[in-house]
């Protein structure tokens, strides 16, 4: 049973981190049908943000806590920043076009920035700072989960409740569910879609930047590859939830992170990605458009 | 030029300064605990990002100069056909330009280096897997990405089965295209009901579960540790030399483009190929219609799978070595770019696109280091211009003329 | 305007691979050309990269001393991803370009794909990486040659060590299911069940996952006396600073895939205690000294991983040139295995199966933050 739970915490942390980044692709999906193929790069560009930021910080020997503080923010921000260029530049145009070409110019956007970041810093894999210290109440527990496996459940939790009171209760949330229901049904009600799409995206990429440093600070070390392999993962994850739903992102992250878990513990890592997609292969033959994806009935 | 144009400039400038800063200026060594800082770098910036954005508005409103505004793609009239697609369609310059064509290509490999022929072989290879893929994708609209999968599956085909029981090349050829129809038809069945993304992922994930098995079960496959040592094909007893090998295989290539293109080419004329391009316009209305929906997906997949299956044979046989890590989502994800890129559902784009995508990562080794980064500006700069791909489709357009109505009602 | 613009765009394609066609052409043989072939892009660029740079910072010194023979040395490089369909691309490419000799690739399964193509040429390859064991020791690869120990010798030593000094009884043999990792792990336990101890765990863990915890459970619920890694060292620095927060004190133990400074410092104070096999110790050998100050003032940071054994590599290709006379494949190959060259990673030569001769392999422990070697 103690084996169970732990295995249990160990699928948590990898769902959770899943749903960070998982979060903001089904956001960005939701509104403009995208499989925005980037987003694993706007994570790591936040984490390479934050990690640069603490490197010049430290070096110049500034407080621990306004060197946590200011890198979050300037991760938080440049990813944003990040996300809004490449909006503008590589799907701005694409509005109108077939969905595959914003797909293909969104692998080019990955291909870019990956090799972007791999030219102007290094290949190598950089340590990244432990920036948060161990908190001293979750020791009795340190063979189930540690601090940033604590951080990490805690902010999943507050970042899908924030996004779904942003989306389920404000203005602009009301505007994004218009563009995302019929864009030229929402344009024709006074709404500035090109802004509200602006808005989703730049939302997104700061989620994918908090992940970023999140993650990064769990892991203990970045590169520029670091955005691809997560970005696949979360993908998988934000279309077992049901694309475009924010719980059901953050549940399919969740499933996936339970059955890679439980199979590497009580049968074999080998194949635990094997059956991660078996899983996804069932669940969607169940129910074709996910845990929690609206049901397909479609209307001429 | 107006004062306009260079502010906006001079903003985007700006912009590009200050949002690359942390990552191009600043390089922090956590390991040395050291800081560099490339001032230099912010010029080159600078003045990058004022051209670029610059010719970037230049180029999109002589895009949208040329197009009526919030035209649909779909109501192209005639005359909004490129010259060049009318050109081709145009027997009195198609005639003559396939026969320099075909005469090129015969006498390529005695012009060129080994290098070139091999990297043309590749290229082949990748024109014979996209018009596979394009079948899928751009013909019956399902969007796939486990194609590597299949690719996957002919080359283990023919490396196992001759180490094992000595197959040769050109019986393992059709068992390679038979076992990636049996392995499309196991892909095919479960995904039936899924539509769009949610049948990529199911793609993808099994073009994952492939390669991951490849990769763990050392027993059947030798594991990421691959075969070594396939033998390349024989032209019935002949011992060929390296090079006489690689030419060869070029032909042989070639050969199988031709087969590829006369086989596809004729399909999309065919009740199953208009069924397919049916299905991708609209599925309710393609059900409408009486299409069995279940069996015209089932057939694109099987159909597309096939020449993915022989072209996993020629690649074992050229590469002589295969390990999982020539099969991974990457692939599948160039070979859906070729498609893409060179233009949905047109061959001669897609053959074109292949042509580009393969050969240009190569030709740009001159650029060593910075071959992948303009490989991805180049994928977003031909989308945002050219969407539609290097060639959209010409849509075939049946005229009913009446009197003419021996020749067929619909031609 | 359209109109214009696909005829354009055509023609600017077409005119682009004629000249880029034209341009493979080859030009008179006035250099020494030194191919270096491997991975530059890519998930395992971090292998490939050090091997450019080894390979720039020894010509740019032989050229400042007027070259070899008279002649200049001019670096070709050439980038595979690591992937086999590439890698013979890049062989042929060299080829068709001259290359005399050629410092790659990086990968087993890569090299093994490219070598009969440099073999027909009769051109002589040296990996400073590749260290499958067929490569040397099936006798296919005539024209191959390394600077690197190969998997078997290594797995050997890891297994002796574990019996004779750890006494274990129980291990754990992870890898991260590559061409590298699986093929060290796979001889690491057929090395271990023969001596007689028992391998109570042998998994492959995925590569660039984000948290490896559900293995780490694993490990600590088999209660295993010493868990071995047979990869690279960023997964090995996750694992092991899991286990250590976990509070497990098994030792942990791999090979020269974590024998790098990155994995101490990526790991911390979590490395201390790990034992690591690799090449022997080399960090007092002044020629090692010397190319390791080269590389931090050429690009301002420490040199990467097969660093050391690129630059001796290219360093003994060269000197083989020289010894040799001339680029004559059987020269130069005779040269190799007969002239010793003293590089950063000893003096060395090689034998008759293309091992070289004289690098030798010790067990180190993390001590204070620093691979001590033991024994």
């Amino acid at each position: 049973m103690e084996y169970f739970i732990e295995l249990f915490f160990s699928g948590l942390t990898r769902g959770s981190i899943y749903a960070l980044i998982a979060l903001g692709y089904t956001m960005v999906y939701g509104i403009i049908q995208l499989i925005n193929f980037a987003h694993g790069e706007i994570y790591m560009i936040g984490a390479f943000t934050a990690l640069i930021v603490t490197g010049v910080l430290t070096y110049y020997g500034w407080p621990h806590l306004a060197i946590i503080l200011i890198a979050a923010v300037l991760a938080i921000f440049y990813s944003a920043a990040y996300g809004w260029t490449m909006e503008r530049i590589a799907y701005k145009p694409l509005r109108d076009a077939p969905r595959l070409s914003a797909l293909i110019s969104a692998i080019g956007a990955s291909l870019f920035l990956q090799n972007y970041v791999l030219l102007a810093q290094t290949s190598d894999f950089l340590p990244f700072p432990s920036l948060i210290s161990d908190f001293a109440f979750l020791d009795p527990v340190s063979n189930l989960f540690g601090t940033t496996d604590f951080l990490i459940y805690t902010t999943t939790g507050v970042v899908m409740a924030l996004l779904t009171f942003l989306i389920k209760f404000t203005r602009v949330g009301k505007a994004m569910r218009a563009t995302a229901q019929d864009r030229h049904m929402a344009m024709l009600v006074g709404i500035d879609v090109n802004r509200i799409i602006s808005i989703t995206f730049i939302i997104g990429s700061a989620t994918a930047a908090i992940g970023g440093v999140l993650i990064a600070s769990h892991v203990g070390q970045i590169n520029f590859f670091i955005g691809f392999i997560a970005g696949i993962k979360a993908f998988v994850a934000a279309v077992l939830g049901g694309i475009g739903s924010l719980p059901g992102a953050v549940l399919g992250s969740l499933v996936l992170g339970w059955t890679e878990a439980f199979f590497t513990g009580y049968v074999s890592s080998d194949y635990e990605d094997v059956c991660a997609f078996v899983i996804l292969v069932i669940i969607l033959i169940f129910r074709p458009s996910g845990l929690l994806g609206r049901s397909g009935v479609q209307k001429v | 030029m107006t004062l306009g144009e260079i502010k906006k400039s001079l903003l985007a400038a700006a912009w590009f300064m200050f949002l690359t800063f942390p990552i191009m200026v600043i390089k922090v060594n956590t390991i040395q605990k050291t800081v560099e800082w490339h001032w230099e770098r912010l010029l080159y910036v600078a003045v990058g990002g004022f051209v670029f954005s610059f010719l970037w508005r230049y180029f999109l409103r002589r895009k949208q100069g040329g197009r009526r505004p919030a035209a649909p793609v779909e109501t192209d009239e005639p005359e909004a056909v490129p010259a060049f697609q009318r050109l081709i369609h145009d027997r009195r310059f198609a005639m003559p330009a396939l026969v320099v064509l075909g005469l090129f290509v015969l006498v390529f490999p005695y012009l060129f280096s080994m290098y070139q022929v091999n990297i043309m072989t590749t290229a082949l290879i990748y024109v014979v897997t996209g018009l596979g893929l394009n079948v899928v994708v751009g013909v019956a609209g399902l969007l796939h990405l486990g194609y590597a999968a299949f690719y996957a599956v002919g080359a283990y085909t023919y490396a196992l089965l001759n180490l094992h029981f000595g197959v040769s090349f050109w019986l393992a050829l059709p068992i390679g295209a038979a076992l990636g129809s049996v392995f499309a038809v196991i892909l095919g069945f479960p995904v039936l009901r899924l539509r769009g993304d949610y049948l990529a992922i199911v793609t993808l994930g099994f073009g994952e579960i492939i390669r991951l098995v490849l990769e763990n079960w050392n027993d059947f496959s030798y594991g990421p540790s691959g075969i070594a040592n396939i033998p390349r094909p024989k032209f019935f007893w002949f011992d060929f030399s390296l090079e006489q090998s690689a030419v060869f295989i070029y032909f042989l290539m070639l050969a199988m483009v031709l087969l590829t293109v006369f086989v596809t080419n004729r399909l999309k004329d065919s009740r199953i190929g208009r069924a397919w391009i049916a299905l991708r316009e609209d599925e309710v209305a393609c059900q409408a219609m009486g299409i069995d929906i279940a069996r015209t997906k089932l057939s694109a997949f099987v159909m597309g799978s096939a020449w993915a299956g022989m072209a996993g044979v020629v690649f074992a046989a050229k590469t002589t070595f295969i390990n999982p890590a020539s099969f991974t989502l990457w692939e599948s994800i160039v070979i859906l770019c070729i498609v893409v890129l060179g233009g949905m559902g047109s061959i001669l784009g897609v053959i074109l696109g292949a042509l580009v995508l393969i050969l240009l990562p190569e030709y740009l080794r001159a650029f060593s280091e910075y071959r992948m980064l303009i490989f991805g500006v180049v994928l977003v700069v031909m989308m945002v211009f050219r969407p539609g791909g290097i060639l959209s489709e010409v849509r075939r357009t049946y005229l009913f003329k009446e009197g003419l109505s021996k020749d067929g009602s619909l031609s | 305007m359209k109109r214009y613009a696909s005829k354009r765009c055509l023609a600017a394609i077409l005119v682009c691979v004629a000249v880029f066609a034209f341009s493979g052409v080859g030009l008179a043989q006035d250099t020494i050309k030194l191919g270096v072939a491997g991975a530059h892009s890519g998930d395992l660029a971090s292998y490939g990269i050090p091997s450019i740079r080894a390979a720039e910072l020894v010509t740019k010194d032989i050229n400042a001393k007027g070259g070899i023979l008279g002649k200049k040395i001019e670096l070709l490089l050439g980038d595979d991803a690591c992937k086999p369909e590439l890698a013979t691309n890049v062989a042929t490419k060299l080829v068709s370009d001259g290359v005399n000799v050629v410092l790659g690739h990086i990968c087993s399964g890569a090299t093994k794909a490219a070598l009969n193509i440099y073999a027909s040429a009769s051109i002589p390859v040296m990996s400073p990486s590749a260290t499958n064991t067929e490569l040397t020791l099936s006798g296919d690869y005539p024209n191959f040659f390394r600077t690197i120990a190969y998997d078997d010798l290594q797995a050997r030593l890891q297994v002796s060590f574990a019996r004779d000094v750890l006494k274990v009884k129980r291990v754990a043999c992870l890898h991260d299911k590559g061409d590298y990792g699986k093929g060290q792990s796979t001889l690491a336990k057929q090395f271990f069940e023969e001596a007689g101890i028992e391998v109570v765990l042998f998994e492959g863990v995925t590569p660039g996952a984000v948290d490896y915890s559900a293995i780490v459970q694993k490990i600590k619920r088999e209660n295993v006396d010493l868990v071995v890694w047979g990869a690279y060292h960023p997964e090995a620095s996750k694992i092991v600073t899991l286990m250590r927060k976990k509070k497990m004190d098994t030792p942990f133990m791999g090979a020269d895939g974590i024998k790098d400074e990155t994995f101490i410092k990526v790991a911390g104070e979590f490395a201390e205690g790990v034992f690591a096999t690799g090449p022997r110790d080399n960090t007092k050998n002044p020629l090692f000294i010397a190319a390791k100050k080269a590389h931090q003032d050429a690009f301002g940071e420490d040199p990467g991983v097969f660093f050391p054994e690129a630059y001796s590599a290219t360093l003994a290709l060269l000197n083989a040139i020289e010894k040799a006379g001339s680029t004559d494949f059987d020269a130069v190959t005779k040269a190799l295995r007969s002239e010793y060259v003293d590089t950063p990673v000893g003096s060395i030569s090689f034998d008759q199966n293309g091992d070289a001769i004289g690098i030798g392999f010790s067990v180190y422990q993390v001590k204070n933050g620093v691979f001590t070697t033991i024994q």
